[in-house]
This record gives structure tokens, C-alpha cells and sequence, in this order.
């Protein structure tokens, strides 16, 4: 039979107790997994790969050949949370998407949060995503982030932290999705043991939630139900799988920049019978490509004049151009106020403690602590361009220290947060490993709906605090179990 | 439906058939050569790249027709633009990007079979690795549409995926008779030698027509029956005649689709005309090479026409 070891390690284990008791959010699993033969493990483990690989679920990697496609790893073990843990988890994030929207409708119209003095104006000035054409515009329905991803990390029994807010274009929803698929068809008999909450109805809410917010000029009558389209940029993108998967899922149309065109003020897609118009467009393309005439004029993969008919009211843009200027590392550190700022509220949900480097004080305080901290670009993503100094070998803190002492404006730090782990199924048996957490979040003017569950990453090397997927992170299926 | 997917399908069924019909080619070469001379093997391996147009740039880079210089050409040399490697990577990239139109088990098909062939691809090729490749790239085919018919919707998706196929199948068809029209000359044809008779054997196996052939024709093979078996025989699914008949059963559903039809019905129509009053004498008469290089031409120029009239490119 297959065994359970304690993990020998400081951190808050997911699975295990320091006392080496399981934990109540996996006692049914252990149970069942503790039934298994270990040599059927080890078969269903290999058989895992295969599977995603002819379902196509492939990423391709920035910076390398564009047709090389890989797979993000799948641990089989999975990622649990109870229900009363989601519970909580919930109203913390539904607090913060609530404050988010009603932030960036602020910032792109009376900036109040600016004049109470809350808010520095330099940041956003500062800021790459920072849209001027959007000033004064509301988009349909009042939504400016409909698709949000919050990633969470853990520490403790009850200590969860937001990490980074993804309001611009998170991705990773199909593997929310098809990991569960995946999970189901090589444990058929696990779900029959234990009550799971299901995620399938994702891509459904996601059409529901994209049609209830169709442009003033759409036309209702004779019945006509919205055209919603995914635009991506091609299938050379690292997330055309995707973008196909949520297309197909949700019997909409995958679109790119060359289908469509400007007709008679509306956007229009090319059929085979002429061209017809599309009322929402989940775009996976970010702004500076949307459209050629506004902003980048060589861009090929967005549709030239698509914001002038946006402006006025003939398609609906989700998530809305400029709403990535919330997920800067800089705004991030002032989530809290913010979130108090507009929902009079104190945050459920804390922040990491982060430190600004445009500050001078927090600036001496990170070059004095470089070995102890996590520095990140404002602006950054993707866990490129970043410094963990714990890990860090002497001369690339010194090559970081001068970066940061050149443009420290750039830089936020954070501490070396001890995150969770949970166990990943190796030839040797389980072994604890460094996790996070990105549920999905969608929002419409009928409210904002959480899928249980989400992506969880998992840094697959030993001792690693890096999960994304570009550096060698893997994931899990997520679960969050039935009352 | 998108232009741009339609044109997706419609090429994805192009190059599924293209990649399956030139393993035929291959697999007939093959079974030819293993029963010749080295003189007459070499023959073999000239005429299959010949018919498959790739006389040119074969010769470029290789000297001499041996069948293992002959396979690795034709299935995954660089200097050849048209490899089968290249095919199947065409056939997977526009299921990619019609993915929203396909069954998952008809993309699943694709995926699992290119992942495979992909893996066997990348290093040179054995004659018994050939033969594998051979055998995959007709599973594809066979998982390919068998997933088709049972999963896939009938709407226009279906119909484009069937033209393309059926373009591609009798452009093909076409083109192996060509290539040995000249055995095929009513004064040659009654020499009856058994190397004339292996010959249209071969021509028999690479349309995949040996077994239906001599079933029908009790063993009797002369270019008489041939021509009219791989051109008019409305029962054999990749004669010229079933081809055509099966791309205007989908030009049709199209129409009715659309209400309403567009160059390429009127391009098919009469394509059919001349379908119509031909017989394997008048063939013949006309000679069997202009006959089919105009056959060619017309087919292309109905499948032409059908992106033109969908508006698959901008």
C-alpha cells in the first residue's frame, strides 16, 4: 500500500500537521490514497502526460522557437481546501474585485481617491498601463474588469495573503478545467469517496456573465442573442490552447485581428456569408496591439478603429483597455487603503508587506536587506526580472543592487514569504512542495461569481519559491470540498 | 461560420488527404521495386516522385533513385518543401486553427497521429520504419474521418472538410493515371507483357483500387478497364466520377446552407456537363492526357472558387 511519510519541513504543510496528523481537508484522500496499489500510481502518473499531450494542452515558452510547444507539468496529487477555508476565502476576494472595479471606474473619471490624497498621482503617470483615451469613457455595464484572477499564498492555518491582483487578462483558466477532466478520467473511483465542488460550469457563468454586458447600440429585437467572440493573436501565442478551449467551450467564436473589421460603426467578423457584428469581445490581446490607429500603428493583431466604435457604444471590450494599471506592483502596495477607500471596509484579505523603493527610507531599509528580501519590478510579470535574496548567489545581489539603486522607482520588495506546502507524488512517494493559489473571478452587472477552485501552481524543485509555469512550475488540480 | 476557419477545414482535409495518398504512392513504389531489377526499381522510384511533382527538386539534391533517398525525400527532407512531415504539420496547424469547429475527438485524432509521426520524422527513416509511417498515415486518415462522421455537427464545417477532401482525392487520382498515361495507349496496352501488367497493377494500388479492380474485373486488366474504373466508375470512392459526385453532394448542402449559390455551383455545373456525355471511347479519342490535364485544371478552379465565394481570405 501506498504510504503517507510526514514531511519533515518549517513551513505550514498543507496535508500535515506538525504533530504529523493529516489535516481535515485531506483526511478522505489519504484514506483513499493510502487503498492504492503504488505500482497503479506510478502507472496512472505516466499515463498523466500522455493524456494532456493529445488533448494539445501545450504552452510555448517566450524567447524560444516559436513552434516548439511544451507541457506544464500535472501533479496528480491534489490541492484541497474546505469548505469553510473557501467560505472565507470568498468574501475576501469578492471585497477586493468589488473595490478593484470601482478603483479604475475612479481613476479613469473624477480620480477621488487622488484628490482625498490617498493615492499619489505620480503613480499613475508612472504607469505602462495607464490609458488616457479611457478618461471619462464608461464601459458597458459599468465593468472594467470582467475576468479577474487574485493569486493567493499561504502561510498559516487561517493566514492567507494576496500576492499580485491579475485584472488586465489572467490566464490558466483551462487548466482549472481540464486538470479536473484529467483527474476524473484516471481517478474515477476518488470522487465517488469524496464530495468535490465542481468547476465545469466556468466556461458557461463566463458566457453568461460576457452577454450581460452587450454595448448600448446592441439590438435586442427579434429576439437576436449576442455575438461574443474570443480575440486572440494566433496560434503561434502561448495561449492559443486557451483561447480555442474557451472559445469552444462557450460556442463562441475565436477570433484574430484579420477576421475583423470596422463596418458601418460596428465591429465585424468575416463568415462565410459576409460579414456580421460582434457585440462582446473577451480579447486575449493586450491594449498596446488592440487597435492600430490608437495605439501601436504596426500592430497586426488588432482591428483598426475598434476603439472609436468602443467609445461609442457598439461593442464591449472585456476585460476593458487600461485596466491593467491595477496590477502594478506599486498600486498593489496600496490595495489595502484602496479597498478601504471604496468599500468602507477593512480589507478581509491582506497584502504581503511591501516596501516601495521610491521611498527613501524603504529604499535604505531593502539595500541594507537584500539577502532577506523579494524584489520585483513594478511592472512586472510572469516572475521574470525578479530578485529572491535568500536564493541568490553574492554576485547577482550585486548586480541587483546596482539595478536597483539606478531606478528604484521600479522596484517594490517583499519579504521571503514561507509559503505552504503541499505534497507532490515523486518515484519515492510524496514530498512537500511550495504552492499558490489563483481563483477565478468573474464579474458582470448581475454581480460577481467564484468558481471553487482555481489553478494552483507548485514550484516542482525542492525547496523552490518559484511556481511559475515558465520557470519550471507545475500544477494541481484544486478542489474545495462540499459542505 | 469564419471565413478563416473555413478555409482552415477545408485545408485541413486538403493535406490529410494529400499526406495519405502520397504513403499510397510510397507503398506502391515500394512493393514494385522488391520485385524488380535494381534498373527497373530505380524506374519505380523516378516515376513516384514524378507523379508526385518533385522531379526537380529531387535531382537537386540527390543523384540517384534509390528508394531509401526516394522515401526520406518524400517524407521529411528539408529540400523538400512538400514532405509529408511538412503535410501532417499543415494538417495539425489548420485543426488548430479551426479547433473551434472540430469534434474533440476529430482534433484529438490529428493531435495524437502528428505527435507520433512528428517523433518518427525527426531522424531518418529505415524501409521497415517507412512501412510503419505508411501504415500510421493511413490510421490518421481513417481516425481522422471516422471521428468526423460520428461526432462532427452537419453543418457548413462539414461541408467545406468534405470538399477539401474530395478536391484533393480526385486532383490525386488524376494524377497517377497521368503520369502513366502512355501505358495506357490503346497500341501498348495490347502488348499484355507482365511487366505492362505489373505496371497497372501498380497504378491499381496507389489509387488504393487493386482488390475493388480485379473483383469487378474478374482478373481482366486492360487500360480500357482501368480508365474506366479510375475515371467513371460511380461505385469505387476515388474514382474522378465518385469524387465529383460526392464534392457537388456537399456544393449543394452549401447552397442550400446559404440560400443560394455562388461561382463555384456554376463551375460545378459544368464540370458535370462534361461528366455527363463522356465515355471511356471518347477518352480515349481525345486522348487520355488532355483529358485529364483539363479535368485537373476545372477542379482546381472549382475549388478555387469555393474560397473566393466564402471568403476564406481577406
Amino acid at each position: 500500500m501506498a504510504g503517507t511519510a510526514p514531511p519533515k519541513s518549517d513551513n505550514f504543510d498543507e496535508m500535515t500537521d506538525a504533530g504529523g496528523s493529516t489535516r481535515d481537508a485531506y483526511v478522505d484522500y489519504c484514506r483513499w490514497y493510502e487503498g492504492q496499489e503504488p505500482g497503479l500510481l506510478k502507472r496512472k502518473n505516466s499515463e498523466a502526460d500522455e493524456s494532456f499531450r493529445r488533448t494539445g494542452i501545450t504552452f510555448n515558452v517566450y524567447g524560444e522557437d516559436e513552434a516548439e510547444e511544451r507541457l506544464i507539468p500535472f501533479d496528480m496529487v491534489p490541492r484541497i481546501i474546505t469548505a469553510g477555508e473557501w467560505r472565507r476565502l470568498t468574501k475576501g476576494i469578492e471585497q477586493r474585485v468589488r473595490a478593484l472595479n470601482a478603483f479604475l471606474a475612479d481613476l479613469y473619471h473624477r480620480q477621488e481617491i487622488i484628490r482625498a490624497g490617498r493615492l499619489p498621482e505620480r503613480l499613475l503617470h508612472n504607469n505602462a498601463a495607464w490609458l488616457p483615451n479611457m478618461v471619462g469613457m464608461t464601459p458597458p455595464g459599468g465593468i472594467y474588469t470582467h475576468i479577474v484572477g487574485i493569486d493567493l499564498v499561504r502561510t498559516g492555518p487561517d493566514e492567507f495573503f494576496v500576492l499580485e491582483d491579475n485584472a488586465r487578462t489572467p490566464s490558466g483558466v483551462s487548466y482549472m478545467l481540464e486538470n479536473r477532466e484529467t483527474m476524473m478520467a484516471m481517478f474515477p473511483d476518488l470522487f465517488s469517496q469524496v464530495a468535490v465542488e465542481p468547476v465545469s460550469k466556468y466556461p458557461s457563468r463566463l458566457a453568461r456573465s460576457l452577454a450581460a454586458c452587450v454595448p448600448p447600440k446592441f439590438d435586442a429585437s427579434n429576439g437576436r442573442k449576442p455575438n461574443v467572440a474570443v480575440l486572440t493573436p494566433g496560434i503561434y501565442n502561448s495561449a492559443y490552447f486557451e483561447h480555442a478551449f474557451l472559445a469552444d467551450q462557450m460556442g463562441a467564436e475565436l477570433v484574430e485581428g484579420s477576421d475583423l473589421r470596422v463596418v458601418d460603426g460596428r465591429v465585424q467578423m468575416r463568415c462565410t456569408r459576409g460579414y456580421e457584428p460582434v457585440d462582446v469581445i473577451y480579447r486575449r490581446v493586450d491594449d498596446d496591439y488592440l487597435d492600430p490607429l490608437t495605439f501601436e500603428p504596426d500592430s497586426v493583431l488588432g482591428v483598426p478603429g475598434i476603439m472609436d466604435v468602443y467609445r461609442s457604444g457598439g461593442v464591449t471590450i472585456a476585460n476593458a483597455p487600461g485596466t491593467g494599471v491595477s496590477d502594478d506592483k506599486a498600486i498593489y502596495s496600496f490595495m489595502p487603503e484602496i479597498v478601504e477607500f471604496y468599500t468602507g471596509e477593512k480589507p478581509l484579505l491582506p497584502n504581503v508587506e511591501t516596501w516601495r523603493c521610491a521611498d527613501k527610507d524603504s529604499l535604505g531599509y531593502v539595500l541594507d536587506n537584500l539577502e532577506e528580501l523579494v524584489v520585483k519590478e513594478v511592472h512586472g510579470s510572469g516572475g521574470y526580472g525578479m530578485l529572491i535574496g535568500p536564493t541568490a548567489s553574492k554576485k547577482e545581489i550585486k548586480k541587483f543592487r546596482a539595478k536597483l539603486e539606478a531606478n528604484p522607482e521600479n522596484y517594490i520588495a517583499q519579504p521571503t514569504l514561507s509559503l505552504s506546502t503541499c505534497p507532490i507524488y515523486t518515484s519515492k512517494g510524496l514530498a512537500p512542495r511550495h504552492v499558490d493559489l489563483r481563483p477565478f473571478v468573474l464579474c458582470s452587472p448581475n454581480g460577481i461569481e467564484i468558481t471553487p477552485g482555481g489553478l494552483t501552481r507548485v514550484a516542482l524543485k525542492k525547496g523552490s519559491l518559484v511556481v511559475n509555469s515558465s520557470q519550471g512550475g507545475g500544477t494541481k488540480d484544486t478542489w474545495v470540498l462540499k459542505d | 461560420m469564419l471565413g478563416r476557419t473555413a478555409n482552415g477545414l477545408f485545408w485541413m482535409f486538403r493535406y490529410l488527404e494529400r499526406a495519405e495518398n502520397t504513403a499510397r504512392l510510397l507503398d506502391a513504389g515500394l512493393r514494385m521495386a522488391l520485385t524488380r531489377d535494381i534498373r527497373s526499381a530505380e524506374e519505380e522510384w523516378r516515376s513516384v516522385v514524378s507523379t508526385l511533382g518533385f522531379k526537380a527538386q529531387y535531382e537537386s539534391v540527390n543523384d540517384s533513385y534509390d528508394g531509401s533517398s526516394v522515401w526520406n525525400f518524400v517524407l521529411r527532407d528539408s529540400a523538400n518543401p512538400a514532405n509529408v512531415r511538412e503535410m501532417m504539420g499543415a494538417v495539425r496547424s489548420n485543426a488548430r486553427t479551426a479547433r473551434t469547429s472540430l469534434s474533440s475527438q476529430t482534433w484529438e485524432a490529428v493531435n495524437e497521429n502528428w505527435m507520433k509521426l512528428e517523433k518518427t520524422l525527426a531522424r531518418p527513416v529505415s524501409q521497415s520504419g517507412m512501412i510503419e509511417v505508411i501504415a500510421r498515415l493511413r490510421r490518421t486518415g481513417m481516425q481522422v474521418h471516422g471521428a468526423m462522421d460520428t461526432t462532427m455537427l452537419r453543418n457548413e464545417g462539414y461541408h467545406f472538410a468534405r470538399a477539401g477532401t474530395f478536391i484533393e482525392r480526385a486532383e490525386s487520382t488524376a494524377r497517377i493515371l497521368d503520369m502513366k498515361y502512355y501505358l495506357l495507349l490503346p497500341s501498348l496496352s495490347y502488348v499484355g507483357s507482365s511487366l505492362d501488367s505489373g505496371q497497372w497493377d501498380q497504378v491499381l494500388r496507389s489509387a488504393a483500387g487493386a482488390s475493388a479492380y480485379s473483383w469487378l474485373n474478374k482478373g481482366n486488366i486492360d487500360a480500357r478497364g482501368i480508365v474506366e474504373f479510375l475515371v467513371l466508375d460511380e461505385r469505387f470512392p476515388r474514382s474522378i466520377a465518385f469524387c465529383q459526385g460526392a464534392l457537388r453532394t456537399n456544393l449543394v448542402e452549401l447552397s442550400r446552407l446559404h440560400g443560394g449559390d455562388g461561382e463555384c455551383h456554376a463551375l460545378m455545373a459544368d464540370a458535370d456537363t462534361h461528366l455527363a456525355d463522356m465515355t471511356v471511347e471518347r477518352i480515349f479519342e481525345r486522348g487520355l492526357h488532355e483529358y485529364l490535364t483539363n479535368f485537373m485544371l476545372r477542379n482546381a478552379a472549382i475549388g478555387n472558387a469555393i474560397a473566393e465565394d466564402y471568403r476564406f481570405l481577406a
